[in-house]
C-alpha cells in the first residue's frame, strides 16, 4: 500500500512539475512585458503630454502661422525668463522681458547670448511654457531653439524668437510665461 | 534551531522515507538547501540582521537630529544616511521578511510538500546578500553611498550623482530578480500545488493576501528594474531619458517611479493584513468576519494601487483635472481599507478575547495602522497636501504604515508561529516586554513627527529652526528607546530556539489551518502526502 501510494506520488510529481513550467513560462511573459512597458512609459509620456500639454513643452519644429484674424478685443502678457542649467558660462537673458499680444497676432522678440569661457561651447536652450494647459496655445514660427547654437570663445550673438499666440487660447489664461533653460551640450553634439 | 531541526527530522524518517534525507550539515546545509522552512529561516534572519542595520542608521540620524546644528554627521552623510535607511528597510528588512513568512508558511497552509521551484527558492534568497553586500559597501568607496533619497529623484541620481548611481543600481538590479523570483514561486506554489479539495475560497487569508502581492511584484518589479536602468544609462551612457538638454524630462522619472512606488507600498501592507487576519480570529476565538469581503478588498486594493502613483507628485505643476483624478482614486482607496479594519474589530466584537503577544501586537497593527490610514487620507487631499509636502507629516505617515503597520505584523506572526518554528514557546514576560517597550517608545517616536509636519520641519536635512528643538529631542529618545527594544525580541528569539517549555502542535486553542496539524516543531518534511479533506475543512477558518 505503501508502494502504491509513492507511484502515485511520483506520477503527480511529474505532471504537477510540468504545469509549474507552464506557469513559471506565462508568469515571465509577465515580467518581461511589464519591464518593456516601462520603457513604453517613455513614449507614452511623450505623446500624452503632446495631446496635452502637461509638462508645458512647446513645439519643437516650425509652426506656420495660420491664425486666420486678430483679436484686438484681448490682450495677453507673454513673459520671459531665462535661466542657465548649473555650470553654464554664458550670459544669456532676454531683451524685453515682457510684452502684450493679442491673439492671432504674429510677435518678434530676442534673447541675447554670450559666452564668457575661454572655449567654445554649444548651448541647447530648452523652451517650456507656463501654465503647462497654455503650451498648446503657443506657436513658435521661428526659433533659436529649434537648432543648437554653438557660440566661440567671448563671442555673442543676438538670437530671434517669433511666435503668435493661439486664438483659441483659454479666456482665463491673461499671463503666459515661456522660460527658456540653456544647456551645455557641447560633449554630445561633437 | 539546526540541531533541533536535525533531531526532529530523525525520528520523522518514518514518514518521508520516499523522499530519502539530502539533508547536508555545516553551513553547507544553508549554503545548498532547497527545503522552504530552511529557505524561511534564512530569509527570516537576512531580514532581522537589515533591520538591525538599517536601524542602525536610523540611529545615527536621530542622533544628529537630537539637537538643530550639526554635530555629529556631515550634511551629505546624513542625506547618505537617509538614502540606505530607506532602501535597507523597504528592501532588505520588510520584504525579505514577508518573504520568509510565505516560505515558511504558505506550503503548510496550503497542504504542500515544499514550495513548487525549490532550487529558485534557493537562489532568490542567496543573491540577496550580495545586493545588500554592493549596496553597503558604497559606503566605504571614494563616492560615499548614495545620497539622492531612497526614490533616486533623477536629475539627484543622474547629472548630481557622487558616484555611487552604478552601485546603487546595480545592487536594486539583484534585489528585484530576487523579489520576481520569490513572487513567481509564490504564485506558482499557490495555483499549482494546493492539496486536493483546498479550493481558492478555502484558502486561508493569509495565502490569498501572498497570492495577490505576489501578482503585484511580478508586475511592478520589471517597472522598477526599468527605471533604474534609464538612471544607469542617462548617467553613464549619455542617454537623455530624464535630460531636458536631450529631449527628456525629469517629472517623467517621478511618473514612472511611482508607478512601480505606490503598489510597491500595497506589497508591504497586504501580507501583514494576511498576518493580522489569521491572528486575530485565533484570539477571538471567532471566525474571520467577512472572509470573502476581505478577498475582494484585497483585490481591489491591489487594483487601485496602480492608478494613483501621482498623489506623490501634487506639487509637479500637475493641470487641475490631473490633480483631481488622483485624489479622488486615492481616497476611494479607503473604502476597501476601511471594510478590513471593520472586519478586524467585527471579529474581535464579542469574541473570548485573550491578550497574548501576537494578539497585543495584531490590535495594536489594528489601532495605529488605522492612524497611518488617516494621515494617508489627509495627504491625499491635494490642497492640503501643498502644505505637508516633503516635510515630517510624511515621514510620520509612513513610519506609521510601515513600523506599526508591517513590522507590528511581522512581529505579531513571529510571536504566533515561533512554536511552530522552534517548538518551544518562546518567554512570555519577555515577550510582554519587547511589546510595551516597543508600543511606548515607537509613538514618542513618530506621533511628534505629526507635529513637526504640519509646522513645517522639511524631511531630509540634517538640521532644524530652533522652534522645532523640544520635539525632535522626544522624537530621537523614543528613537533611542524603539531601537533598544528590539533588542528584547532578538533575546526573545535565541532563548526560544535553545530551549523553553515544549510547545504542542497546536499551542493557541483558537488558532486554525493545517500548519496546525503538524507537530511542533514542524518536521523537515510536511504533507509528503495531501492532508485528508477532513483536516482541510476543520483547518478551514471561514465555515467552521
Ligand atoms: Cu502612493
Amino acid at each position: 500500500m505503501k508502494s502504491d501510494a509513492n507511484s502515485k506520488n511520483a506520477n503527480n510529481t511529474n505532471s504537477v512539475s510540468t504545469t509549474n513550467n507552464k506557469s513559471v513560462k506565462k508568469l515571465l511573459l509577465v515580467v518581461l512585458a511589464m519591464f518593456g512597458f516601462g520603457f513604453a512609459l517613455v513614449p507614452l509620456y511623450d505623446v500624452f503630454c503632446d495631446i496635452t500639454g502637461l509638462n508645458g513643452k512647446t513645439n519643437t519644429s516650425a509652426a506656420t502661422y495660420d491664425a486666420s484674424s486678430i483679436d484686438e478685443s484681448r490682450t495677453v502678457r507673454v513673459q520671459f525668463i531665462t535661466r542657465n542649467a548649473q555650470g553654464v558660462p554664458w550670459k544669456f537673458e532676454p531683451v524685453q522681458n515682457e510684452i502684450e499680444v493679442h491673439p492671432g497676432e504674429m510677435k518678434f522678440v530676442s534673447f541675447y547670448a554670450k559666452n564668457n569661457a575661454n572655449n567654445d561651447i554649444v548651448g541647447q536652450a530648452v523652451p517650456s511654457v507656463s501654465p503647462g494647459r497654455a503650451a498648446n496655445y503657443f506657436h513658435k514660427i521661428e526659433c533659436f531653439c529649434f537648432t543648437h547654437q554653438p557660440l566661440g570663445a567671448g563671442m555673442d550673438v543676438e538670437m530671434s524668437l517669433q511666435f503668435y499666440v493661439d486664438l483659441e487660447l483659454p479666456d482665463d489664461i491673461k499671463t503666459l510665461t515661456l522660460s527658456y533653460t540653456l544647456y551645455d551640450i557641447t560633449n554630445k553634439s561633437s | 534551531m539546526t540541531t533541533d531541526v536535525i533531531k526532529e527530522t530523525s525520528h520523522d524518517d518514518h514518514q518521508n522515507d520516499h523522499h530519502g534525507d539530502h539533508k547536508m550539515t555545516g553551513i553547507k546545509r544553508w549554503l545548498y538547501t532547497t527545503n522552504h522552512k530552511d529557505i524561511g529561516t534564512l530569509y527570516l534572519w537576512f531580514s532581522f540582521i537589515m533591520l538591525l542595520t538599517g536601524g542602525a542608521l536610523a540611529m545615527v540620524i536621530r542622533a544628529e537630529l537630537f539637537q538643530p546644528g550639526l554635530q555629529i554627521v556631515e550634511p551629505d552623510f546624513f542625506n547618505q544616511l537617509t538614502t540606505v535607511h530607506g532602501l535597507i528597510m523597504v528592501f532588505g528588512a520588510i520584504m525579505p521578511a514577508f518573504t520568509g513568512f510565505a516560505n515558511w508558511m504558505l506550503p503548510m497552509m496550503v497542504g504542500a510538500p515544499d514550495m513548487a521551484l525549490p532550487r529558485m527558492n534557493n537562489w532568490s534568497f542567496w543573491i540577496l546578500p550580495f545586493a545588500f553586500g554592493i549596496l553597503l559597501s558604497s559606503f566605504f568607496m571614494e563616492s560615499g553611498a548614495p545620497n539622492f533619497g531612497w526614490t533616486f529623484y533623477a536629475p539627484l541620481s543622474t547629472t548630481y550623482s557622487n558616484g555611487s548611481t552604478a552601485f546603487f543600481v546595480f545592487a536594486v538590479h539583484i534585489m528585484g530578480i530576487s523579489s520576481i523570483m520569490g513572487a513567481i514561486n509564490i504564485v506558482v506554489t499557490i495555483m499549482n500545488m494546493r492539496a486536493p479539495g483546498m479550493t481558492y475560497m478555502k484558502m486561508p487569508l493569509f495565502v490569498w493576501t501572498f497570492f495577490i502581492t505576489a501578482y503585484l511584484l511580478i508586475a511592478v518589479m520589471p517597472v522598477l528594474a526599468g527605471v533604474v536602468t534609464m538612471v544607469l544609462t542617462d548617467t553613464y551612457f549619455g542617454t537623455s531619458f530624464f535630460n531636458a538638454a536631450g529631449g527628456g524630462d525629469p517629472v517623467m522619472f517621478q511618473h514612472i517611479f511611482w508607478f512601480f512606488g505606490h503598489p510597491e507600498v500595497y506589497i508591504m501592507i497586504l501580507p501583514a493584513f494576511g498576518i493580522v487576519s489569521t491572528i486575530i480570529p485565533a484570539f477571538s476565538r471567532k471566525k474571520l468576519f467577512g472572509y470573502s469581503s476581505m478577498v475582494y478588498a484585497t483585490s481591489s486594493i491591489a487594483l487601485l494601487s496602480f492608478i494613483v502613483w501621482a498623489h506623490h507628485m501634487f506639487t509637479t505643476g500637475m493641470p487641475l483635472f490631473g490633480e483631481l483624478f488622483f485624489m479622488y482614486c486615492t481616497m476611494l482607496i479607503a473604502v476597501p481599507t476601511g471594510v478590513k479594519v471593520f472586519n478586524w474589530v467585527a471579529t474581535m466584537w464579542r469574541g473570548s478575547l485573550s491578550f497574548e503577544t501576537p494578539m497585543l501586537f495584531s490590535i495594536a497593527f489594528v489601532i495605529l495602522f488605522t492612524i497611518g490610514g488617516f494621515s494617508g487620507l489627509m495627504l491625499a487631499m491635494t490642497p492640503v497636501d501643498f502644505q505637508y509636502h516633503d516635510t515630517y507629516f510624511v515621514v510620520a505617515h509612513f513610519h506609521y504604515v510601515l513600523v506599526t503597520g508591517s513590522l507590528f505584523s511581522l512581529y505579531a506572526g513571529a510571536y504566533y508561529w515561533l512554536p511552530k518554528w522552534t517548538g518551544n514557546m518562546y518567554n512570555d514576560a519577555l515577550s510582554k516586554w519587547h511589546f510595551w517597550c516597543s508600543l511606548i517608545s515607537v509613538n514618542l517616536l513618530f506621533f511628534p513627527m505629526h507635529f513637526l509636519g504640519l509646522a513645517g520641519m522639511p524631511r531630509r536635512i540634517p538640521d532644524y529652526a530652533l522652534q522645532f528643538a523640544d520635539f525632535n529631542k522626544w522624537v530621537s529618545i523614543g528613537g533611542f528607546a524603539f531601537g533598544l527594544s528590539q533588542l528584547i525580541f532578538l533575546a526573545v528569539v535565541i532563548k526560544c530556539i535553545r530551549g523553553g517549555e515544549k510547545a504542542p502542535a497546536k499551542p493557541w486553542d483558537g488558532a486554525a489551518g493545517l500548519e496546525w496539524t503538524v507537530a511542533s516543531p514542524a518536521p523537515y518534511h510536511t504533507f509528503s502526502t495531501p492532508p485528508p479533506q477532513s483536516d482541510i475543512d476543520n483547518a478551514d477558518q471561514h465555515s467552521h
